[in-house]
């Protein structure tokens, strides 16, 4: 009873051991926050690696691709059927993107995808990262009206009424200068006919032209007096009023650049592209003896924005039916096509490594020249340095701990010094030498208690007021804190993982137990005759 | 005023003739009756203290009892020994030779847990400097003995009775006034009253007194000094005071006087 009481009143008397856990305090709180901002980085990194990467992915090794993507799923499944929630083929391919901008033309080396509208969904979390709500949705390859990324207020106008006036501003410059032909033609007389139709000629054309669905203009289009002419002469001459080439939807990071508006100093993004404009793509042919670049035009039907800034600035998606064709993936006399992978979803709870390795049972390397790989495989180094990072982050905060550690113990000795007489009336009155150790070791279990039990609560508050820290910081400083032309995120993510919390706390209580176990060792040990003389 | 935590063998047999003890010629009366077991007794202590290479002998071989119900003075000038036999008698320290017995029982050679419980017990201890704990109050400065004896529980059941047991015995030396005052904020004598207090907490059977006025102006010391020997005469109580002032040790029933680490007889 006398330990408590004395405990708590050397914990109520002598604020200079509270000063002394100080650091603990800080050390804990440290430890939260950088563990919580760490683990949302981390669970945010891997969300974003994950929900694009698909669980198990059967890779060929040949950019030709794998035939028959069916008999492939289902020999899968017959390995590991029960354990697989989804698969989809895919084709990958390296491919060159080149569009227009203010009459300048770019070129973009990006990863040309083509992906099956309805499975690929069921495998990652792709569609969430589409800008257009009725993507989110439905992903159709189609140009929606207007409505792309409602939650942005700075976001462009896209879509068909982008379409529509860019059209109607191309056929103002077109005329302008079929006006200014006309005018040298009737200077120079006779070759004005001509021109015209090689100017006709030039225009883009595309076989797989897509009539949108969601545009009421459509409908009449068939009835078009300009398309009943141009398939009177054999081809189609494309509107892009009305119609759009092969849905195509382009990485953000691809086709805009970040940066921050050099007056205000808010975050800005500038697009070159945006839903609505048309882009021709190079792609290499699958042929097997003659490989050739091929190119085709695409409609940019939506942006993807993982936040992912590996995949934003390389992705571009297409259908894959058409993208098999364009490549000659598709064998004319069996039609059967092939596919470049395969991205399988596993069931929750299974493990990964089983069912690849599985897999590679059942596709060997000399036969099948695949690469079946997990997506922790894939993105390995990155996780790896990661962990690597947030360990010795761990290790550092919890030396800071251990040498506030040496603070209470400087400081205990002092007290017990400072006690000793009260040590010596303690055992005089029959106090057993266990018990005035107790009596230390419960203060420097109620100090380390204390000490860490503030820090966590401090941590806490922290992590869940971090936006706000940050921006006050900004506010204070000017420099920008946390920005996110830098980073990818809006705001700084954090996960609160209670168990480190509690161990954290429960270190740091350690700690200061251990400080107090010499102190303590020390009073118990005092002789009481000398104690009682102490001056 | 026996405590209910006696055991049977240490029942301290009461003989004791009030008027007689108080004279001073009393003392040869114990001494001359052999047949009353004395309540304390210690043969041919020894005890030295080292200074770094040298060996300072303080008690030299003393011989010493008290019967039960004494009022029993230690006198000697500073450095005979006087403290050092006390805190030897206390169980504080351990003689380098000698025996000391209570009731019979020999204790210097106990476990230090037996002897705690001895000290929390049986003995109660004054001291010049009162050697209050600066962070209680008055009345948990008094309960401290019962907090040490008892466990957190066992305290909590009986907290009551105890605190009406301390509260009784701080009205006794006259401080029931003072109850909630740290020890800074009591003047000597109030202090050295608190440690009496404390000290008859656990109904001990020997009250052992270092210089208990030592630090009191004659006044106050005189009031402490009345206090202890109404407690010898009203509570049976057996007392060893030490003290230099044979003023004072002439108001015990008895005197041993140490010269140089051994008894003298007066």
């Amino acid at each position: 009873m006398y330990k408590l009481l004395l405990a708590w009143r050397y914990l109520r008397t002598r604020y200079i051991a509270l000063a002394s856990i100080i650091s603990v305090t800080l050390g804990v709180a440290t430890l939260i926050v950088v563990n919580s901002v760490m683990a949302g980085f981390t669970q945010e990194m891997h969300q974003r690696l994950h929900a694009i990467l698909s669980d198990v992915v059967v890779e060929c090794y040949n950019l030709n691709g794998m035939p028959d993507p069916d008999w492939h799923m289902h020999e899968i499944r017959q390995v590991a059927g029960d354990q697989i929630e989804g698969m989809t083929a895919v084709v990958h391919v390296p491919a060159m993107l080149t569009f227009k901008h203010r009459g300048r033309s770019f070129n973009r080396q990006v990863n040309l995808i083509g992906i099956d509208a309805e499975t690929y969904a069921d495998v990652s979390d792709f569609r969430q990262y589409l800008l257009h709500p009725a993507n989110q949705q439905l992903l159709t390859f189609a140009l929606h009206e207007d409505g792309y990324a409602p939650e942005r207020a700075d976001f462009p106008v896209s879509g068909w009424k982008h379409r529509r006036m860019k059209a109607e501003l191309e056929q103002q410059m077109e005329e302008e200068r079929r006006r200014a032909e006309e005018l040298q033609a009737a200077l120079h007389g006779g070759r004005a006919a001509e021109s015209a139709v090689a100017e006709s000629a030039s225009m883009p054309r595309d076989p797989n032209v897509i009539t949108p669905p969601a545009d009421p203009n459509s409908s009449v289009m068939p009835a078009d007096p300009n398309g009943a002419v141009a398939s009177a002469t054999g081809g189609t001459v494309f509107d892009p009023n009305h119609e759009q080439h092969t849905g195509l939807i382009v990485g953000i990071a691809v086709c805009s650049v970040r940066g921050r508006d050099a007056e205000t100093g808010d975050v800005r993004d500038y697009y070159y592209l945006r839903p609505g404009d048309d882009v021709q793509i190079t792609f290499p042919n699958a042929s097997e003896d003659q490989p050739k670049a091929v190119s085709d035009f695409f409609t940019v039907v939506d942006f993807y924005e993982s936040k992912m800034s590996e995949y934003d600035s390389t992705f571009v998606f297409v259908p894959l039916d058409q993208l098999q064709q364009m490549r000659g993936m598709i064998d004319p006399l069996s039609g059967v096509a092939s596919v470049t992978s395969i991205q399988i979803k596993l069931k929750p709870g299974v493990d990964l490594n089983e069912v690849r390795d599985k897999l590679r049972e059942r596709f060997p390397a000399e036969l099948f020249p695949y690469q079946i790989q997990t997506w922790r495989d894939m993105q390995g180094p990155l996780l790896a340095a990661v962990r690597l990072e947030t360990t010795i982050l761990n290790i550092l905060l919890f030396l800071i701990i251990a040498v506030a550690g040496f603070g209470i113990l400087a400081t205990f000795f002092m007290i017990v010094v400072e006690k000793t007489r009260d040590i010596g009336i303690l055992k005089a009155l029959g106090a057993p030498s266990s018990g005035v150790m107790s009596i230390f070791l419960s203060y420097g279990v109620s100090l380390g208690a204390v000490g860490s039990g503030v820090g966590a609560v401090l941590g806490l508050l922290f992590v869940a007021f971090i936006n706000e820290i940050a921006s006050c910081l900004e506010l204070v400083t000017g420099e920008p804190v946390f920005d996110p032309a830098v980073y990818y995120f809006q705001e700084i993510p954090t996960v609160v993982d209670p168990l480190t919390v509690v161990w954290v706390a429960a270190g740091a209580v350690f700690i200061a137990v251990m400080a107090s176990v010499l102190p303590a060792v020390r009073a118990a040990r005092l002789h009481p005759v000398e104690a009682l003389r102490y001056e | 005023m026996s405590s209910t935590i006696e055991t049977p063998a240490l029942q301290p047999t009461r003989v004791r003739q009030r008027d007689a003890a108080r004279s001073p010629e009393a003392g040869g009366r114990h001494a001359t009756s052999p047949q009353v077991n004395p309540l304390m007794s210690a043969t041919k202590l020894m005890k030295s203290y080292r200074k770094g290479k040298l060996v300072i002998p303080v008690l030299r071989g003393v011989d010493f009892s008290i019967n039960p119900g004494e009022f029993l003075a230690i006198v000697g000038q500073s450095g005979s020994g006087k403290s050092t036999l006390l805190h030897l008698l206390a169980t504080l320290d351990a003689p380098d030779a000698g025996e000391i017995f209570f009731h019979g029982d020999r204790i210097d050679d106990l476990p230090s847990r037996s002897r705690d419980i001895l000290r929390n017990r049986y003995f109660g201890m004054i001291f010049q400097f009162y050697h209050l704990l600066p962070e209680l109050s008055t009345l948990e400065n008094v309960l401290a003995p019962r907090m040490i004896a008892e466990g957190f529980l066992r305290y909590r059941l009986n907290r009551k009775k105890h605190v009406e047991r301390a509260k009784e015995l701080l009205e006794m030396v006259g401080l029931s006034h003072r109850l909630t005052h740290k020890p800074r904020e009591l003047s000597g004598g109030e202090m050295q009253r608190t440690a009496i207090a404390r000290a008859l907490i656990a109904d001990p059977q020997l009250l052992l007194a270092d210089e208990p006025t030592g630090n009191l102006d004659s006044k106050t010391g005189r009031e402490i000094l009345d206090l202890l020997r109404t407690l010898n005469a009203q509570q049976n109580l057996t007392i060893v005071m030490v003290t230099h002032d044979n003023a004072i040790a002439r108001e015990a029933d008895r005197t041993v006087r140490l010269v140089e680490g051994l008894v003298e007889r007066l």
